[in-house]
């Protein structure tokens, strides 16, 4: 059932070895089972609700559909990966001041899609920022305050520019 | 607070999530994320049938799985074989006969959650298919066999108050039917079991929305001292009241202690959806009687409320909704009828609302027939029928709590409604958005109102008391609890409570577990009142003791001390002096217990003191609609809410936003679909959940009335947003397409068939 082969996954930047694993495990299941990366939620394991946002080479992809074995050659990031140096990012800030968190099961998947549609998207429309987030269901806040977490970052990246 | 001079987040204040940073990043541990050594993985199996006997239950080729360590039945259980809330009905394994499709039947535990599956897949059961069960009113009378010892009839419960001889000049009447919804918190069923080196005791990790209740029923089933079953709440991914009753704490408790090795469980969420219950569906008929004004002077109603196979709260579910029956209304008299049944259909439980959404959706459609019929407008019929403190309602119980009915009205009315539907409105913001399904020109707009009334803390006599401890120490505070945070918040509330008391800023929470008194559950809107009473009663306590300590060193009587911002000072002198010194290298640790005030028991006729405050609301909704493909799309909510103080505004609009969303969900998409005891779409593919794009414009507004009976004032604020929003919504479609529709959710083909 389980192999002695083993195989590499390069997250956030590091090379982590999975050995004796699966070969039907998904990549959630060996970030967060195998790899000590439970920053990814599970919460639907078919690809609706987005807690377990990932992006495998710059796509946000759900980490629930995807076998880890086939994201051998890439490169993928989890939210673990946006604190490197300690502080939060301006999305992450955002959250925690405009009160998008509540429970916070859904927020790691949130933050990462927020900082996928802000990263290609500097100025999204109402419709833009609401399109980009279905993905990603939150069950607590009725996601006015994740718009207002939004709109603060946006405000703020624009004035940086300015 | 304008005296406030430093920045300290005291009451009042948006103070942020002490664990929001933590949550941003990923590294806030929900029970699904914790690990032990040497753990092993738990499952359930369960029964594919509504209703069937057990003729065997064979395992032999299911232990000789490699890594499988443990297999339990119902013969595995050392002490009681039932657990419940209300009534210990429910088996923590079938024995002899599964009530309904998902009951538990054997857990496994095992190396790996594959291991564990296969395992499940090894157990041979053998069953005698019995005839479901599935029509509550057949449940009612003794047309079908009991399916279970304590009978079909949960509870029955009748008010009759006043002349009921009345008849009014106008009549109307409506049957509603409200479909099971469900409370789809994100983080499923978790807990992490880890047995005492003695095998005789065991500590579990656990999301749970009352840790002492889960301590209380595992300890019966598991045959051990409530001591020897330490609970820790793990962190909560939300809750809604699907964690009120037992799922798997039972389960991974004894398979712990039957391997001596740690072991974890997790639903996935096609099994959360069998592994708790839902929002009771009910069938709700009312006739209102009234004057040609639109005055009402009589309500007649009966209510059928579907409990599934477990008793669960089903008693108290019923009694929430006959005695919400009027609405925030003014009426004299009323006959109304209830029954809460049994069937094979799925449990029902909490859910936020909890049984007063099923009375609103009715009576709110109600008030819209009464306006018509006397041809006055929604606004105006409830006005005129506004109930104000002081006020009986049917049970005969006086409203004393602030009851801003008609001002929440007036307020919402005032909030201006949203732009017209332009002509040439991006397809896109249409119902149907993204699916560009439908044609501008076909979309009709439409306005409703619904306005509640929602009884906070529990009712009938049970005192849901709440314990804190507050220990204060060179300048800082630690508050001790067992209030579950499931999201709503208490672990900000609790820290601002200890500020504003104390004149501290640093204020922490400790571990939330067993190791303190009950704090109740987190349910009935109930923890700002109540756990904040605790925690202000415990920081007061503390005060006294300071004001003594720095009395006796500077000769001053302790009455005239007071904090003013951060510092104590004599109110009849020029000392000051800041908390931080006062309190140093001092310790004062008190433990208060707050109660509410005594409820009673209804009687034979429904009449009683059963409820200790409530709440209100209004909403209106602004709906456009496609009446062609029968989509909706919400625009707007208005809403005015009556919150008595409003303490942390930043978490009081979290939870009206969020509250209304789940409403939307209960108007045009949640529902649990149920064929003769058959769940038919238990995922979320299938059940549907708000999402960004279906989130309308919420404008709100806290009416701030202090709530004198209320500890801080403050009136709970979690229900109310979620019951009154789902007939405005409803009541909007009607007005956009002109058509009578009864039953929420409204389908696509309510609207166009």
């Amino acid at each position: 059932m389980s192999t002695n082969e083993f195989y590499s996954l390069k997250v956030n930047g590091v090379d982590h070895h999975v050995s004796d694993a699966w070969i039907g495990e998904s990549l959630l299941y060996v970030l967060r089972e195998r790899l000590g990366l439970p920053g990814s939620k599970g919460a639907c394991e078919q690809g609706e609700c987005g807690s377990c946002t990932v992006f495998i080479d710059g796509a946000a992809v759900c980490s629930c559909l995807v076998m880890a074995a086939s994201a051998v050659e890439s490169e993928i990031a989890t939210v673990e990966g946006l604190n490197a140096d300690g502080t939060l990012t301006d999305v992450q800030e955002a959250f925690v001041t405009e009160g998008a968190v509540q429970c916070g099961f859904c927020t790691p998947g949130l933050v990462m899609a927020v900082h996928h549609l802000l990263d290609e998207n500097d100025s999204p429309s109402e419709l833009e920022v609401k399109e980009a987030l279905s993905g990603n269901i939150c069950r607590c806040t009725g996601y006015g305050r994740i718009f207002a977490a939004v709109d603060k970052v946006v405000a703020v990246r624009r004035g940086a520019l300015s | 607070m304008s005296s406030v001079k430093t920045k300290r987040d005291v009451l009042g204040t948006s103070s942020l999530r002490p664990d929001g940073g933590a949550k941003v990043k990923g590294d806030f541990a929900f029970t699904s994320d914790l690990h032990a050594e040497n753990m092993l993985w738990g499952a359930t199996l369960r029964s594919p049938h509504p209703h069937a006997r057990i003729v065997s239950i064979d395992t032999t080729a299911a232990w000789k799985i490699a890594g499988v360590e443990c297999i339990v039945t119902a013969d595995d259980v050392p002490g009681q074989l039932t657990y419940g809330l209300i009534s210990s009905d429910q088996p923590v394994f079938a024995k002899d006969v599964v009530r309904y499709m998902g009951e538990p039947i054997a857990a496994v535990a095992a190396d790996h959650p594959e291991t564990c599956r296969r395992a499940l897949a090894a157990i041979t059961v053998v069953y005698e298919v019995l005839p479901v069960l599935f029509d509550p009113e057949l449940a009612i009378g003794d047309d079908f066999e009991p399916i279970h010892p304590d009978g079909n009839l949960i509870r029955q419960q009748r008010i009759v108050h006043g002349d009921t001889s009345v008849v009014g000049d106008v009549i109307v009447e409506g049957h509603y039917v409200i479909g099971m919804q469900d409370q789809a918190f994100l983080g499923t069923e978790s807990a992490l079991a880890l047995p005492d080196a003695d095998g005789q005791g065991v500590e579990v990790f656990v999301a749970t929305q009352w840790l002492h209740e889960d301590q209380k029923q595992m300890a019966a089933c598991l045959n051990l001292p409530t001591e020897r079953v330490r609970l820790v709440l793990g962190g909560v991914g939300g809750a809604f009241g699907a964690r009120e009753d037992i799922s798997l704490q039972v389960h991974t408790a004894l398979l712990a202690l039957r391997t001596s090795r740690p072991v974890k469980m997790q639903y996935g969420r096609e099994e959360s959806f069998f592994g708790h219950v839902h929002r009771h569906p009910a069938t709700v008929w009312m006739r209102h009687h009234a004057t040609n004004e639109g005055k009402i002077v009589k309500i007649e109603a009966r209510f059928v409320f579907d409990g599934g196979a477990y008793a669960s709260t089903s008693a108290a579910v019923l009694i929430n909704g006959v005695t919400h029956t009027q609405g925030p209304y003014k009426c004299p008299v009323a006959v109304v009828d209830g029954y809460a049944v049994r069937t094979n259909n799925p449990p029902c439980g909490a859910m936020r609302g909890f049984g007063v959404v099923q009375a609103c959706f009715a009576h709110e459609g109600q008030m819209d027939k009464l306006a018509a019929a006397v041809g006055t407008d929604p606004v105006s019929i409830r006005l005129m029928n506004a109930m104000e403190t002081g006020d009986l309602l049917i049970t005969g119980q006086p409203v004393e709590s602030v009851a801003p009915v008609a001002r929440l009205i007036r307020e919402t009315n005032e909030i201006p409604l949203p732009p017209d539907l332009a002509i040439d409105a991006n397809e896109l913001d249409l119902p149907g958005g993204s699916g560009i399904t439908a044609e501008r020109k076909h979309i009709r707009r439409g306005i409703g109102w619904g306005v509640s009334i929602k009884n906070i803390m529990y009712s009938e006599g049970f005192d849901d008391y709440s314990t804190a401890r507050c220990t204060l120490s060179d300048g800082k505070v630690v508050l001790k609890f067992a209030t579950s945070e499931v999201g709503q918040g208490f672990v900000t509330l609790a820290p601002q409570i200890a500020r504003s008391v104390l004149g501290v800023t640093d204020a922490v929470c400790d571990t939330i577990d067993t190791q303190i008194g009950s704090a109740g559950s987190t349910s009935a809107s109930r923890q700002t009142w109540m756990s904040g009473g605790a925690v202000d009663g415990a920081c007061r306590l503390v005060r006294e003791r300071l004001f003594e300590l720095v009395g006796a060193q500077q000769n001053i009587e302790p009455i005239r001390f007071a904090i003013e911002d951060d510092e104590i000072v004599d109110t009849a002198g020029t000392f000051r002096m800041s908390v931080i010194e006062a309190s140093q290298g001092i310790t004062i640790s008190e433990t208060f217990e707050h109660h509410h005030r005594k409820t009673e028991e209804l009687d034979e006729n429904g009449q009683g003191n059963c409820h200790v405050a409530f709440a209100f609301v209004a909403h209106r909704a602004v709906v456009d609609v496609d009446p062609e493909l029968g989509l909706v799309k919400v625009v707007q909510i208005a809403t005015a809410q009556d919150v008595g103080q409003v303490l942390n505004p930043l978490s009081v609009l979290g939870q009206i936003e969020g509250g209304i969303a789940q409403g939307l969900g209960l108007a045009v998409m949640e529902e649990i679909i149920v064929q003769e005891g058959r769940v038919r779409n238990p995922s979320f593919t299938d059940y549907l959940l708000p999402t960004a794009l279906d989130a309308p414009v919420v404008v709100a507004r806290m009416i701030e009335e202090y709530e004198p009976q209320a500890p801080l004032g403050a009136k709970g604020v979690g229900e109310p947003p979620c019951i009154s929003v789902t007939p405005a919504i409803v009541a909007a479609i009607r007005d956009a397409i002109g058509k009578d529709i009864d039953r929420c959710p409204v389908r696509p083909q309510d609207i166009c068939l």
